[in-house]
C-alpha cells in the first residue's frame, strides 16, 4: 500500500513518452555499485485493518492512568471542536504560506493567534511560533544576545528553578555559538530565585536574566523585583510563562514598577496548555513575544496585514529577510518552520476559551492543586517543601525514597507526580504533583488513599 | 470569487461564549491566596463567542487555503504528497494522545516499541548505524547533524576543524545551520551538468574542513554522479560528509545514502514519510549516523533492555547516562513524538515493497512531467540530465522576450487550481520553477498541469497583463509585500 | 544604467564616500546597489559615537528580497547616522546620492584614506560585473 495510483496502461504511456523501456532505466545516472538490492530490514506491509489492529493493542498496552504529572507538560479539558477543526485537510496538509493568495486562511489564523498571543502577555509583537518551549527559551537567549548594545558578555542567567530540560536544550543548542547559561539558586525555603545568590553577581556584565513564572516547582517568583533588578543593570529580560496561568497572572509586559523600564524584553513559553494534547510529548509548540524594538532580531516566521492589488486586506508572510532562505549564514536563526497545526489548535481553543472560560480554567487547576495538597499532606509522612503561592503545581517531600513510592502507585493505575531526586540533590525526598481542572474530587481522593495505603506498608517492610 | 472572512475579533461580543466548554465558576475566594501585586488586572484580548461561531468562522478560513488534499501541490523540494487519514487517526488514539511524556517506561511500552521499530527501519532505508528520532524540524536535525560533526572531532583532539563546506545551490538552512554550530561556512560551485566542481572541493578541502552538507539529488533536482570521488576527497581531508535528506524521497528504495559513503543524515520525516505539513509545521527531523558518530547522537533515544526472564521485549530510554558524549537534548521530551507514529504508521503501511516503489514512481511522474513540458516548449535548466523526483524549468526566455516571469507564472497556475511549484529557488537558475510532482499523483493531474502551463504560456504571448496580474480567481489579488513590511501590522487592535 | 556622481569615491561593494568641507565624510550605498536591492523598507544606521575599522560592518540595508550589509569604506568615529530613514527608508531608493545618505564619520587621524575608485573606475566595474 504505497498510495501509487497508476494503472499499467499509465506506466506504459508514461515511459513511452519518456522514451525508456522501463523505470528502472530513470535510475541510469546512478552508479549501479551504489544501488539497493532489498530492505531486508523493513517488515512485510500491513493493510490498514491490520495496522489498525496493531496500533490499538499498542495504545490499550500503555493505558489511561490517572495522572497528576505536570512539569512542564498540562493536562487540560480539550474541545471536541478544536481538534475537529485542526484536522480538517485544508489547514492538515497545507504546506507553509509561502504563496499568499492561495494560504489566506493558514495566514489570518497565524494573524489572529499572534495577536492572542501578544495581549496574554501583554506584549506588542508575537511571531508565528517555534518548536517548543525549551528551544524558545534558547532562541531567546541567542535574540537578546543579538538585541543587547550593553552587554557583550553572552552570559545568560538561567535559575536552577527553571525547568532543567529547558536549561539542558539551551545548552546544547545556543552553547555552541559562545553563549554560557549560569545557574542561580533557590532560596532552600522559597523556592524561588535567591536574591541573595543574586548580590554576589550583581555587579558583572551579564546579558540577560530568564524568569520563570509559576516556576519549575509550581512557585509563583517575585517577578516586580527580578525584573527591576535586571532592568537597574541593563540586563534582558526573558519571561518564561505557563500561557493558561495568565488568565490569573500578571502579564510580563507589566513586571516590574517601571523603572527603568517596564516589562520582560522578551517572553516564551510552551503553548501545550492551550488544547494540544500530552501525547508523550510532542508535537507542541513554542510561544515567543516581544517588545516592537527588537521585532527584527524575532526569529521565526511573522505574519502582516496590507492591501491588495485592488486595495483589499489581505495577509502575507512578512520580513522575511531576517529568514535563512535570504540571510543564509547570517539569519537570524536556522528554523524554517512553525509550529502551523499547533498554534492552529491553540486559537481555536482560546477562541472558544475566551477571557472568562481562560480565567476559569486557571482558577479551576489552582483550587484543585490546592486541594490536592491537602489532601496528600493529611497522609503521615508528607509534607510541603516550600512556602509561599503556587499556581497548579507543588513540591512535596516523603519521609523516604520517592521512586519506590511511585512505582507502587503506577502499578495502581495512579502516576503520581515527578521524582525530583535526581535532578535536585538538594531536594533528596522531592516530589512535584499537579492537578488541572481535569481532576475530581474523587481523583484526588483515590491518589490521596493509595498514597496513605503505600506509605503504611512501605513503613511496615 | 471572493470571501472575505472579518477577523475574529469582530465577531466578538462581551458576555457571549463557549460556555458549555468551561469550566464552573469558583468563588473568589478559591484564588484568594494568590499575592495582589502578582495578579493580571486586565482580561487578555479574546474574542467572546459561541461555539458555532468559531467553528463556523475557523471552517470558512479553512476554505480560502490550498492543500494537498484538495489541489496538486508540485512544490519542489517539500514532496507534497497524500499524507494518508489512517496514519492520523491510529496516532490519535485516545491511549497515545493522553500518555504523559514523563509517564513510566512501564505505561508506555506500545508507544516506545513503535518509536524502537521506527528507528530501525530508518536504518534500514537509509544505511545508517544509528537513529535518533528527537530533532523536531529538518532544520533541528541538520542542526543535530552538524553538531555531531563538531562533536566527533573535538573528542579526538582534532580543534582546528571549524570549517563546513556547502555547494552554492544548498538550502539556504545549510549555512545557517554551520552558523548556528559555531562553524565557517565555505561555498563552493556547481559545473554546467549540475554536478559539484570537483577542482573547487580540492581547493577548499583541508586540516580545517570539519564537513561537507550535500543534497543528493541535489537541489538543481539531478543527482550528483560523482558522490563517491567527493566522498574519497573530503574524507581524505579528515572532514565528514553530511546528507541533507531534504530529497530523500527520490532514492527511497533505491540508494541508501550511507552507502554513498555518507556519516550523517537527516530526514525530513514531513517529506518522506508523509507526515502533515499542517501550513508550517511540525516537521520531524530523525538523525541517521554511521558507526563513529553513534556515541554522538541527541537523546532521548529508546532503546531495547537485555533481555530478561520469561516476559518478551522491553523498551527502555536511553539518555545522557546510556550516551555520555551525546552532544544532549534538543527538545523538552522527546521531539514531535506524534508525528513520529503518524511515520511509523505510514511506513508499515508501505511495508518493504511498497518502501522500494516510491523513488521509482516519484522518479517516474517527474521525468513524465519534464517530458510534456519539454514538448510544450519550456526549457529544462539542465536539459542533459534524467530528472530526479523533480526538475528545474527556467523561464528567462519569457522573461526576456515576453516581461513575464516565473512569479507570474506561479501566480497564474493558482487561477488553474494548481497550486504554484517552488520559485525563485536554488537562486543560480534564473527565473526557474521547481517541480515536484510525488509518487501520489495520477497521470491525468500531470497531464491537467502540462495543459494548464501551456495555456499560460499561450496568454503570455497574447495578453501578457492578464498573466502579469494574476491571480484573478483567488480571495485576494496579489499582496503589497513592501507595505506589508513598512507598515508592519502584525496584531489586530480595535479602532477607537 | 544607473547613475555614477563624477565627484564621489566608490568601493568595490557598492558605497560612495562624499568629503565634506570640514574634513568629515558621508557615506552611502550607490544607485546601482539600491536598484538590484528594490523598494528598501528598513534601514539600520550606527549609533554617533561607534568608532569603525575599514571593513566593519556599520549598516543593514533591507528590503522584502534582501538584507544586505553595508561595510565601512572609511575607519573613523561615526558622527551622525540619518535619522530620516527610520521612518523613509525609501529615501535610499529615490535619492541615494543626497537624502539617502546613512552616515557622516569623522575620519581617523593617519595616513590619507585609500583604496577607493573613482567614478570612471566604478562604472567599469559595473559594466564588468553585467558581463
Amino acid at each position: 500500500m504505497a498510495f501509487i495510483p497508476h494503472t499499467e496502461a499509465d506506466v506504459a504511456a508514461m515511459l513511452a513518452a519518456i522514451g525508456v523501456p522501463n523505470i528502472e532505466a530513470l535510475f541510469d545516472e546512478i552508479p549501479a555499485s551504489l544501488r539497493v538490492r532489498s530492505l531486508r530490514g523493513v517488515p512485510e506491509a500491513l493493510n490498514e485493518m491490520q495496522i489498525g489492529r496493531l496500533m490499538s493493542e499498542r495504545a490499550r498496552t500503555d493505558g489511561q492512568p490517572l495522572c497528576f504529572i505536570g512539569a512542564g507538560a498540562y493536562e487540560h479539558h480539550i474541545p471536541a471542536a478544536v481538534w475537529a477543526i485542526t484536522t480538517r485537510g485544508e489547514f492538515y496538509s497545507a504546506y507553509t504560506p509561502y504563496q499568499a493568495e492561495a494560504s489566506q486562511g493558514t495566514l489570518q489564523l497565524i494573524y489572529e493567534y499572534q495577536t492572542m498571543m501578544a495581549s496574554l502577555t501583554g506584549m506588542e509583537v508575537s511571531n508565528a511560533s517555534l518548536y517548543d518551549g525549551a528551544s524558545a527559551v534558547a532562541e531567546a537567549s541567542l535574540m537578546a544576545v543579538r538585541a543587547s548594545r550593553k552587554s557583550k558578555s553572552l552570559r545568560i542567567l538561567l535559575p536552577e528553578c527553571v525547568n532543567p530540560q529547558y536549561r539542558r536544550v539551551a545548552t546544547a543548542t545556543a552553547g555552541n555559538q559562545g553563549l554560557r547559561f549560569e545557574p542561580v539558586a533557590f532560596g532552600a525555603d522559597s523556592g524561588c530565585v535567591s536574591a541573595e545568590a543574586l548580590r554576589e553577581i550583581e555587579n558583572e556584565d551579564i546579558t540577560a536574566l530568564v524568569i520563570q513564572q509559576p516556576n519549575f516547582f509550581g512557585q509563583l517568583e517575585d517577578v516586580d523585583a527580578l525584573t527591576d533588578w535586571a532592568h537597574a543593570r541593563g540586563i534582558f529580560v526573558i519571561a518564561v510563562v505557563n500561557p493558561i496561568s495568565l488568565a490569573l497572572l500578571k502579564p510580563p509586559g507589566e513586571w516590574g514598577t517601571g523603572q527603568p523600564r517596564r516589562g520582560a524584553d522578551i517572553v516564551v513559553g510552551e503553548g501545550q496548555p492551550l488544547g494540544v494534547p500530552l501525547a508523550s510529548g510532542g508535537p507542541y509548540f513554542g510561544f515567543m513575544t516581544t517588545r516592537m524594538e527588537y521585532v527584527r532580531q524575532l526569529p521565526g516566521r511573522i505574519v502582516g496585514r496590507t492591501l491588495d492589488a485592488s486595495g483589499q486586506a489581505g495577509f502575507t508572510l512578512t520580513l522575511q529577510a531576517r529568514e535563512q532562505h535570504i540571510r543564509r549564514a547570517r539569519a537570524t536563526s536556522n528554523i524554517c518552520t512553525n509550529q502551523g497545526l499547533l498554534i492552529t489548535a491553540a486559537t481555536v481553543y482560546l477562541s472558544l476559551m475566551g477571557p472568562v472560560g481562560l480565567q476559569r480554567t486557571a482558577a479551576a487547576s489552582h483550587a484543585r492543586a490546592r486541594e490536592l495538597v491537602a489532601a496528600l499532606t493529611r497522609v503521615q509522612g508528607v509534607r510541603t517543601v516550600f512556602g509561599g503561592p503556587y499556581f497548579h503545581e507543588c513540591v512535596l517531600a516523603l519521609d523516604r525514597p520517592v521512586a519506590p513510592v511511585l512505582q507502587s502507585l503506577a502499578t495502581r493505575g495512579i502516576l503520581a507526580g515527578l521524582d525530583l531526586s535526581e535532578t535536585y540533590p538538594q531536594l533528596p525526598n522531592g516530589l512535584l504533583v499537579c492537578a488541572t481542572e481535569t481532576k475530581t474530587s474523587a481523583d484526588i481522593e483515590r491518589y490521596a488513599q493509595a498514597l496513605r495505603e503505600v506509605m503504611l506498608s512501605a513503613r511496615a517492610a | 470569487m471572493r470571501i472575505h472572512e472579518k477577523v475574529i475579533f469582530e465577531y466578538s461580543q462581551p458576555g457571549r461564549g463557549a460556555t458549555d466548554q468551561w469550566p464552573q465558576e469558583l468563588p473568589a475566594s478559591a484564588t484568594g491566596d494568590l499575592p495582589q501585586h502578582l495578579r493580571r488586572t486586565r482580561p487578555p484580548l479574546l474574542p467572546e463567542m459561541g461555539e458555532l461561531e468559531v467553528v463556523r468562522h475557523f471552517t470558512r478560513l479553512s476554505q480560502l487555503n490550498f492543500s494537498i488534499d484538495t489541489h496538486f501541490y508540485p512544490l519542489g523540494s517539500c514532496t507534497m504528497k497524500y499524507n494518508p487519514k489512517a496514519c492520523n487517526q491510529y496516532a490519535m488514539l485516545p491511549q497515545f494522545l493522553g500518555r504523559h511524556p514523563l509517564a513510566p517506561e512501564s505505561h508506555g511500552q506500545g508507544f516506545l516499541a513503535c518509536l524502537y521499530e521506527l528507528q530501525e527501519m530508518l536504518k534500514e532505508v537509509t544505511g545508517m548505524q544509528g537513529v535518533a528520532l528527537s530533532p523536531m524540524a529538518g532544520a533541528q536535525g541538520e542542526f543535530a547533524g552538524v553538531a555531531m560533526i563538531r562533536a566527533y572531532h573535538r573528542a579526538r583532539g582534532d580543534l582546528l576543524r571549524n570549517e563546513i563546506i556547502v555547494p552554492e545551490a544548498a538550502h539556504g538552512t545549510n549555512p545557517a545551520t554551520a552558523t548556528m554550530c559555531g562553524c565557517l561556512v565555505r561555498e563552493i560551485a556547481v559545473d554546467a551538468q549540475g554536478d559539484i566542481d570537483l577542482a573547487a572541493l580540492q581547493s577548499v578541502v583541508g586540516p580545517r574542513t570539519a564537513g561537507i552538507m550535500l543534497t543528493n539529488p541535489s537541489t538543481l533536482g539531478v543527482f550528483e554522479r560523482r558522490i563517491e570521488e567527493v566522498a574519497r576527497i573530503v574524507h581524505a581531508a579528515g572532514g565528514l560528509l553530511y546528507y541533507d535528506g531534504a530529497n530523500l524521497n527520490a532514492i527511497l528504495g533505491k540508494v541508501r545514502p550511507g552507502d554513498m559513503g555518507f556519516d550523517v543524515i537527516h530526514m525530513n520525516l514531513h517529506k518522506t514519510f508523509s507526515t502533515p505539513h499542517g501550513g508550517g509545521g511540525p516537521g520531524a527531523g530523525a538523525v541517521g549516523v554511521s558507526e563513529r558518530l553513534q556515541a554522538f547522537l541527541p537523546v532521548p533515544i529508546v532503546g531495547l533492555a537485555p533481555a530478561g526472564e520469561g516476559a518478551g521485549r522491553h523498551f527502555r530510554w536511553l539518555t545522557e547516562r546510556d550516551l555520555p558524549q551525546s552532544i544532549g537534548r534538543l527538545s523538552g521530551f522527546m521531539g514531535n513524538a506524534g508525528v513520529l507514529l503518524r511515520a511509523y504508521i505510514y511506513m508499515r503501511l508501505l511495508g518493504r515493497e511498497g518502501m522500494s516503489q516510491v523513488g521509482a514512481y516519484a522518479t517516474l511522474n517527474a521525468n513524465y512531467l519534464l517530458t510534456l513540458l519539454r514538448r510544450a516548449g519550456f526549457d529544462p535548466a539542465y536539459p542533459s540530465r534524467r530528472a530526479s523526483h523533480e526538475f528545474i524549468i527556467t523561464l528567462k526566455r519569457q522573461a526576456r522576450e515576453l516581461d513575464v516571469t516565473a512569479m507570474d507564472f506561479a501566480k497564474r497556475l493558482l487561477d488553474h487550481g494548481f497550486h504554484a511549484p517552488t520559485t525563485y529557488f536554488p537562486l543560480l537558475v534564473p527565473e526557474c520553477l521547481l517541480i515536484e510532482p510525488t509518487e501520489t499523483e495520477t497521470k491525468d493531474v500531470l497531464d491537467a498541469f502540462a495543459t494548464a502551463m501551456a495555456l499560460i504560456q499561450k496568454e503570455a504571448e497574447q495578453e501578457p497583463e492578464h498573466v502579469r496580474s494574476a491571480p484573478h480567481t483567488l480571495p485576494v489579488r496579489r499582496l503589497d509585500d513592501v507595505r506589508a513590511a513598512k507598515h508592519l501590522d502584525l496584531r489586530w487592535q480595535p479602532t477607537v | 544604467m544607473s547613475n555614477v556622481p563624477a565627484d564621489l569615491k566608490y568601493t568595490s561593494t557598492h558605497e560612495w564616500v562624499r568629503s565634506l568641507p570640514d574634513g568629515s565624510v558621508e557615506i552611502g550605498i550607490t544607485d546601482h546597489a539600491q536598484q538590484a536591492l528594490g523598494d528598501l523598507v528598513f534601514v539600520e544606521v550606527p549609533e554617533a559615537g561607534r568608532e569603525l575599522k575599514v571593513g566593519d560592518r556599520c549598516a543593514v540595508v533591507e528590503s522584502v528580497k534582501a538584507a544586505s550589509d553595508v561595510y565601512s569604506p572609511v575607519a573613523g568615529e561615526v558622527i551622525a547616522g540619518n535619522p530620516q530613514l527610520a521612518s523613509a527608508p525609501e529615501a535610499v531608493n529615490n535619492d541615494p546620492y543626497a537624502s539617502g545618505w546613512l552616515m557622516r564619520l569623522r575620519p581617523a587621524s593617519g595616513p590619507p584614506i585609500t583604496g577607493l575608485m573613482s567614478a570612471a573606475e566604478y562604472q567599469q566595474l559595473l559594466l564588468s560585473e553585467s558581463h
